[in-house]
């Protein structure tokens, strides 16, 4: 069959058939995950049918707050996305690496042998992952598989992941991937991408972005999307774009907070900011972690353990009895500029994807958007 | 290599001890599996990872010759992980990982005159430096060694510095801020020194290591006295946890203070250096 190549080929599944793409997901040997409504907000949970979903719900998002809401439609992707998304699924927020065994317990300095904890390689299918979680995704895969020391862990979580995005067809109030060119349609790291539309009965628009992704979508002989509904497919994704309203001006902001580092907006800043890393534990990038040993009760046995942690931290820069960051001040300044700045000159991106996670899940309601236009339209002034 | 390889500790027997202070330690390590060495080569200002299984991994400097076979740590007790290894002595094992970072441009700074500034306690990263050029004299120019400490009693590594003063084409200069009567060397601050030498800049390299404050004095003494950014080269301190630049506990600015560290030249820091709480 003869492909046009510069059109990715599209399908058409409608929305009461959705349980055929999870049953398929299942019977390749994929633990299924899709946005389940608890406790007040979606999170990626383990689901056994389309009805686990949160079908008929959406998310309001603004600064310091989010609540999720009844719609009455039919609608299985209304919400936009909840504080975990796909992080924690890759880079764990704990993960054992080393087990460690000591010859005696009485005392240190025994003989010991280490050897690495084997990686939990899960094959895990998510569902409804957004694009700036993809992004997201693509910014950590640098991380921690782009240099050196590829970390084990994190690449057998990532070999073992699947993931179908849907594509943003609403944003909440926080969202910004537009101004960050990262959504919100999906555009990378998908094996599958959807986009949920009204039309026909209500359905979705299929796409698939992998080998894996082809082989599920041709395996669901699905019909080829009406004309219609890619016409409207573009439509809706300018329109969500359009409704935006907040951005940063993603290729200006690297040299603006260069050279502001001693800005005053930094101590206004701080004197809100609690300094609690809300902010960096619901942002799909930060990576920053510490590592500690936790021994056994009988003192023969250890395991080295990776754990989230954050800039935020008071303990975060310190080195016995120093801190190179003891002010909320310095933790702030370190956050958003990590982020928007220095990020570029490690990875080569930046460090925001525009999913506006931590201004919606800051308890103060800090908006990253209006600290760098604060510090842009006093561009230069000194503390 | 991959990061489990990278992570694990090489165990490693503790086969002489030597005390500097009651809270100073210098440990010579022999690797359990001497197969492993190779692993271990290094340059000066490279650091290991020290490991004390159950208690937990510090980063510490390599104070040893690239060419012994042996590995040396010179550790301070600071905390709690340098605490127990303070406990430990002869015959007792440690985890070894690395080496990592950066060291000292020893091959770039062949035949150039060389100045050490240091200061405190902390300057383990730069003294196997010093031995190491005094090793190579022939391939170095004139040696200056400025040194600065707070009280006589901070100056634990007295002899070295005796037995470097003697050494022909050395210039050795010591002080206190806080000298008391039986001190017989300058007071002030180290950046009080730089007055006392001869700096040829279009032939010289600076070495420095200290606390950031005197690196930022030094820094900007070595300018006044027209020395260029990339030939000041400054020993960083930050805290680490996994040595390969995924952390982020040691980042300054762009650069992870454990691989692209721990030694920069002040030239691609100077944006951020001295920015306080950076």
């Amino acid at each position: 069959m003869a492909h046009d190549q510069t059109v990715p080929e599209t399908h058409w599944l409608e929305r009461a058939e959705l349980g055929r793409l999870v049953d398929a997901l299942a019977a390749r040997d994929y633990r299924v995950l899709g946005p389940v409504a608890r406790d007040g907000a979606v999170a990626y949970e383990a689901i056994e049918r389309v009805s686990d979903l949160a079908i008929g719900w959406r998310d309001v998002q603004s600064a310091g707050r989010y609540r999720l809401e009844q719609t009455g439609d039919q609608r299985v992707f209304g919400v936009v996305h909840g504080p975990g998304g796909l992080k924690p699924h890759v880079f764990a927020p704990r993960e054992r690496l080393l087990e460690i065994e000591m010859d005696a317990a009485e005392r240190p300095g025994r003989p010991f042998r280490a050897q690495a904890a084997e990686p939990a390689g899960e094959r895990i299918a998510i569902l409804g992952a957004r694009a700036c979680d993809l992004a997201g995704l693509a910014v950590q895969d640098r991380i921690f598989l782009g240099d050196r020391f590829p970390d084990p862990w994190y690449a057998a979580r990532r070999r073992g992941l699947f993931l179908v995005a849907v594509g943003c067809t609403r944003s909440v109030d926080t969202c910004f991937c537009a101004s960050m060119e990262t959504g919100p349609e999906p555009r990378q790291s998908y094996d599958v991408a959807l986009t949920e539309l009204e039309d026909h009965g209500g359905g979705f628009v299929v796409r698939s972005g992998s080998g894996a992704g082809a082989e599920l979508v041709e395996a669901l002989a699905l019909p080829p999307a009406p004309r219609d509904s890619l016409a409207n497919e573009r439509g809706a994704y300018q329109a969500c774009s359009a409704a935006m309203t907040r951005s940063l001006p993603r290729e200006r902001v690297r040299d603006l907070l260069y050279a502001n580092l001693q800005h005053p907006r930094w101590d206004e800043v701080a004197a809100r900011c609690l300094s609690c890393g809300n902010c960096t534990m619901v942002c799909p990038t930060c990576f920053c972690h510490s590592v500690r040993d936790e021994p056994s009760l009988d003192g023969l046995a250890s395991l080295r353990m990776r754990e989230w942690s954050s800039c935020f931290d008071f303990e975060h820069a310190q080195v016995h009895g120093l801190n190179f960051r003891p002010h909320i001040r310095d933790r702030y300044r370190q956050w958003l500029v990590h982020k928007l700045a220095t990020w570029v000159d490690q990875f080569d991106s930046s460090g925001c994807v525009g999913c506006g996670r931590c201004i919606t899940w800051c308890p103060v309601g800090i908006d990253l958007t209006e600290e760098v236009a604060a510090i842009a339209a006093t561009d230069g002034a000194k503390s | 290599m991959s990061a489990a390889t990278a992570l694990l500790p090489e165990p490693a027997e503790i086969v002489e001890k030597r005390s500097f202070a009651p809270d100073i330690h210098a440990y010579r390590l022999r690797l359990v599996d001497p197969a492993a060495r190779p692993r271990f080569d290094f340059v000066p200002g490279q650091f290991n990872m020290v490991y004390v299984p159950g208690v937990g991994e510090v980063a510490i400097s390599i104070s040893s010759d690239p060419d012994d076979e042996d590995l040396e740590h010179t550790i301070r007790i600071v905390g709690r992980t340098t605490r127990v290894i303070a406990q430990l002595g002869p015959g007792d094992v440690l985890g070894l990982r690395g080496p990592y970072g950066s060291g000292w441009p020893l091959h770039a700074a062949r035949f150039k005159d060389i100045v050490v500034v240091t200061g405190g306690l902390g300057c383990a990263p730069v003294t196997g430096a010093i031995d190491y050029m005094f090793r190579r004299r022939e391939s170095y120019g004139h040696l200056t060694i400025l040194h600065g400490v707070k009280k006589p009693a901070d100056l634990v590594h007295r002899t070295r510095f005796e037995v470097w003063r003697r050494e022909p084409d050395t210039t050795v200069l010591l002080t206190a801020d806080q000298p008391d009567r039986a001190w017989r060397d300058r007071s002030g601050v180290v950046t009080e020194l730089f007055d006392q030498i001869q700096l040829d800049p279009a032939r010289t390299v600076a070495f420095l290591c200290g606390p950031e404050v005197m690196l930022h004095y030094a820094t900007s003494t070595l300018h006044r006295r027209g020395l260029a950014d990339d030939r000041i080269f400054l020993s960083l301190e930050r805290n680490m946890h996994c040595a390969v630049g995924i952390c982020g506990h040691c980042q300054l600015g762009p650069d992870f203070v454990c691989k692209d560290g721990p030694i920069l030249p002040y030239r691609r820091v100077r944006r951020f250096f001295g920015v306080r709480g950076l």
